[in-house]
């Protein structure tokens, strides 16, 4: 099989999550791409959550609603999914807890809870269980189990392989699945690739770039960055802190840029609301800082754990004032991985704020990650010079905020013999020192415009803008961050082309224009209710009618099913 | 050579209303970098962080590295230059409304973190640059442009909330007592974690408390600054609300405890070392 969908459910507690990934693991061993999505509501235990694993022969980065095999833990998983069942799917469950009645596909009941209490087992071994007959069912020989098993649950490792061996062995006794998965294993062992989450390529491009602290307040779907950064920070000599609340996460990492220390803060919607007032300090002050806003669904709290792409316009104009920005909105594990590097950058080239502007489905899902495909960090590299921020000589007296025909003021960091480094949110002179003299306010705020002018020109080397599906195509896809899979995709099954705008501060008006010159009929696809990046190309002069933007905003990404359906309906 | 003071000036005019008691807090704590800056201290590993407020000019009067902040927000940006270079002094001066009001739990989570800075409260009880309304330390009744027919309101005695905060220093000064706060702020600068000092610094244009301070207040003497009891006494003896009783001034408390910027490492890692640190990580996702 090309493409195979796996839905595993349960109650929040049973570890849905972790099955999925275990069950990921497996088709990664068989040389398919993986992509996760994992659907969970907003509480500790109880609930359902479910993890939908897509194994593909192809590079995908969106789920899709018809499943080959269902893993139900619990009833409630299989009342809510039967309607994605095709007549060839199969149901595998815990026979001593659900029942199927008027299921008319192949099914597996296997005794889970039954052979968890003879084993004395813990419950949460009951995915292990399953997946044990799982593999059998859909043909995953034991081995690849017991190498994912081996690696990734070392604690009571002996028990685990125990209870899967039951749940394999006991599913040979009667089930198997018509179409089995087939192994394009060919490559080597080393040749395998991660599984990580958005969440986790961020972290690993911003340590990458040499960051050196990161500061945030736990909030869903960005708490992945905080955890992962907590975890590693012995590794990589990360000072990370989790203060009393993001208006602190904002100014500590203002705190640290004034020291030359590297920083960045993650957060949602109602975090960065107070965050702000210290995004204008830091366009004011001139202050490098990097912010991960992880989109969910608002407005206020919203949809926790559920997707939306509400908030562009919102960290388009964030904080009091004008000021330049940038803003990157990834939409893979590599692209997430690639630009968080370089909005570190950035932001210390040009001493700006950089936000990543993702939302949950980048932020949470789980991709295959191939840090060969993430972009040329080698030619990244290479212009290292070019990356570095620009320093202070150490001739004459030092002036923060002295005039240069790029906006970029040198920087310096304390301690320096004989000098003070003076930074200022009123209004200032170079010297860094208070004025409200009507001259320099104005020539200061041509300052800043003038670093937004020289960012925009340093960007133009880079795909701001990326073409993708069939470039012939004069039906084009407009879309940004998370859509981006789930638009290839549809794309390569309509033969049309694909727009996906990726940074969006300073907007690539140009090179999307460029991308747009012989398109008949552009069609957005967003996940709000008024389409927020065709208003923004509307404000550049490209007319998106309203009929024509594809908005979904139930807190739930766009299945593949989801958007084929739409366009069948707007193209016919 | 030694320092003089006066070197640490900046051409910046200064608008302090003729008077005010912040004059005093800028001289003493010229004096005291001067001091320092002979006695090993060097004044380029002096950092100033303030807030908002008639009191954050301060920061634009000394030729000293400075980060002239946002409202209430002198802690979190003052606590990362710390735990960016332990090396250097971080002196923070914040208002009453800056740090009780708009930034106060910043101000209690400095105090329970125990980090290694210094913090001088310039406490007028009044809004100045916003001509005058009730502050978290104005006694009840107080008439302000805010509270026309008096606040009903009791003031929070800031040194109290220090205490069982977890400062680690905490002093009280008065800016008819130059040569006192002198002694007070280079205590708490070197101090060796969360310093508070409370200095009640007198408003000529909205809260002229001049009279009533040099009445009242009083230099504590023999007190065991080591015993929280005492110094939960001698704080709790004026509660900032009735003016008729004596006001201490002097070191109430001191002590060593661990702090917050201790606990991080300083260790950076060359391109390639990440580089390879990235990828073993990477192969714990297979």
């Amino acid at each position: 099989m090309n493409d195979f969908s796996t839905l595993v459910g349960g109650i929040a507690g049973d570890g849905i999550n972790e099955a999925g990934l275990t069950v990921a693991r497996l088709y990664s061993r068989l040389g398919y791409h993986i992509y996760m999505y994992y659907d969970y509501p907003s509480l500790i235990r109880g609930g359902h959550n479910f993890s939908i694993v897509r194994a593909s022969r192809e590079r995908i980065a969106a789920h899709m609603d018809q499943i080959d095999v269902l893993i139900a833990l619990n009833q409630e998983t299989v009342e809510k999914h039967t309607s994605r069942l095709k007549d060839s799917s199969f149901v595998i469950y815990d026979a001593d807890k659900v029942k199927l009645d008027g299921i008319k596909q192949k099914s597996c009941g296997l005794p889970i809870t039954s052979i968890l209490k003879e084993a004395t087992a813990l419950a949460v071994m009951k995915n292990t269980c399953i997946i044990g007959g799982y593999c059998k069912v859909v043909g995953i020989d034991w081995s690849v189990l017991e190498d994912v098993l081996k690696k990734h649950m070392p604690k009571l490792l002996e028990l685990n392989m125990q209870v899967a061996r039951q749940g394999y062995d006991q599913a040979a006794e009667f089930c198997h699945m018509d179409s089995r998965v087939d192994s394009f294993a060919d490559k080597q062992a080393q040749e395998l690739q991660p599984i990580i989450t958005g969440n986790q390529a961020i972290s690993l491009g911003l340590i990458k770039a040499g960051l050196l602290a990161y500061v945030a307040y736990p909030m869903t779907p960005s708490s992945g960055v905080l955890d992962f950064m907590a975890l590693y920070a012995q590794d990589f000599g990360l000072k990370v802190i989790h203060p009393e609340s993001e208006i602190a996460v904002m100014l500590m990492a203002q705190g640290f840029a004034y020291a030359g220390v590297k920083a960045a803060v993650g957060t949602s919607g109602g975090g960065f609301c107070l965050m702000t007032e210290g995004i204008s300090l830091a366009g004011m002050a001139e202050m490098p800082v990097v912010v991960v806003m992880a989109q969910r669904t608002g407005p206020s709290t919203g949809l926790p754990t559920y997707t939306a792409q509400g908030d562009l316009h919102f960290v388009l104009n964030a904080g009091q004032g004008e000021f330049p920005r940038f803003i990157v909105t990834p939409g893979d594990a590599e692209e997430a991985y690639f630009w968080a590097g370089v909005a570190l950058n950035l932001a210390w080239k040009f001493q700006v704020p950089a936000f990543i502007l993702t939302d949950k489905i980048v932020s949470e899902s789980q991709y295959s990650f191939d840090i060969d495909l993430a972009g040329d960090l080698e030619g990244e590299r290479k212009e290292q010079a070019d990356h570095s921020p620009l320093l202070w000589d150490g001739q004459g007296t030092y002036k923060r905020y002295r005039y240069m025909d790029t906006g970029v003021s040198p920087l310096a960091f304390p301690p320096r013999n004989g000098q003070a480094i003076k930074t200022d949110s009123y209004t200032h002179d170079e010297g860094g020192i208070t004025s409200e003299d009507p001259q320099i306010t104005r020539e200061m705020s041509d300052k800043r415009q003038r670093k937004g002018q020289s960012l925009a020109e340093d960007l133009e080397r880079y795909e701001t803008v990326k073409v993708l599906g069939d470039e012939k195509s004069k039906t084009a896809l407009l879309c940004w961050g998370s859509n981006k899979g789930v638009c290839m995709e549809a794309a390569r099954k309509l033969g049309l082309r694909v727009i996906q705008v990726l940074v969006l501060s300073p907007f690539p008006e140009k090179r999307l224009k460029r991308s747009l010159h012989d398109v008949k009929r552009l069609l957005a696809v967003e996940c709000n209710s008024t389409g927020q990046l065709a208003r923004l190309a509307g404000f550049y002069g490209i007319e998106i009618k309203t009929q024509d933007r594809i908005l979904k905003y139930d807190g739930r990404p766009f299945s593949v099913e989801d958007l084929l359906g739409e366009l069948a309906r707007a193209l016919a | 050579m030694n320092m003089n003071p006066k070197d640490l000036a900046t051409t910046a005019r200064n608008t302090w209303c003729p008077g005010c008691g912040n004059f005093s807090i800028l001289s003493a704590m010229r004096a005291v970098l001067a001091e320092l800056d002979s006695e090993g201290y060097p004044i380029e590993n002096v950092v100033l962080v303030s807030g908002i407020g008639c009191h954050a000019k301060i920061v634009d009067y000394m030729n000293v590295n400075s980060f002239y902040s946002i409202h209430g927000r002198t802690m979190p940006a003052a606590s990362a230059i710390k735990i960016a270079n332990p090396d250097l002094l971080v002196i923070c001066f914040s208002g009453d409304g800056d740090s009780l009001a708009e930034g106060l739990d910043h101000l209690i989570f400095a105090a329970k973190r125990n980090i290694d800075l210094t913090l001088i409260l310039h406490d007028n009880r009044i809004y100045g640059l916003t001509t005058g309304q009730y502050t978290p330390t104005s006694p009840q009744g107080f008439k302000g442009k805010s509270t026309p027919t008096g606040t009903s309101e009791h003031p929070l005695n800031p040194l109290e909330l220090m205490l069982v905060s977890g400062a680690s220093y905490i002093a009280r000064g008065y800016t008819h007592g130059i040569s006192q706060l002198q002694q007070l702020f280079k205590e708490a600068i070197l101090h060796k974690g969360f310093s508070f000092v409370d200095v009640l610094q007198v408003c000529v244009s909205y809260n002229n408390l001049y009279e009533s301070y040099n009445k009242w207040t009083y230099t504590v003497h023999g007190n065991d600054a080591a015993s929280f009891e005492e110094a939960q006494k001698i704080i709790r003896s004026w509660n900032y609300d009735r003016s008729e009783v004596p006001i201490p001034l002097g070191k109430f408390y001191q002590i060593e405890a661990p702090r917050f910027d201790q606990a991080f490492s300083g260790r950076r890692l060359n391109l390639s070392e990440r580089d390879s640190k990235i990828n073993d990580l990477l192969e714990n996702f297979i």
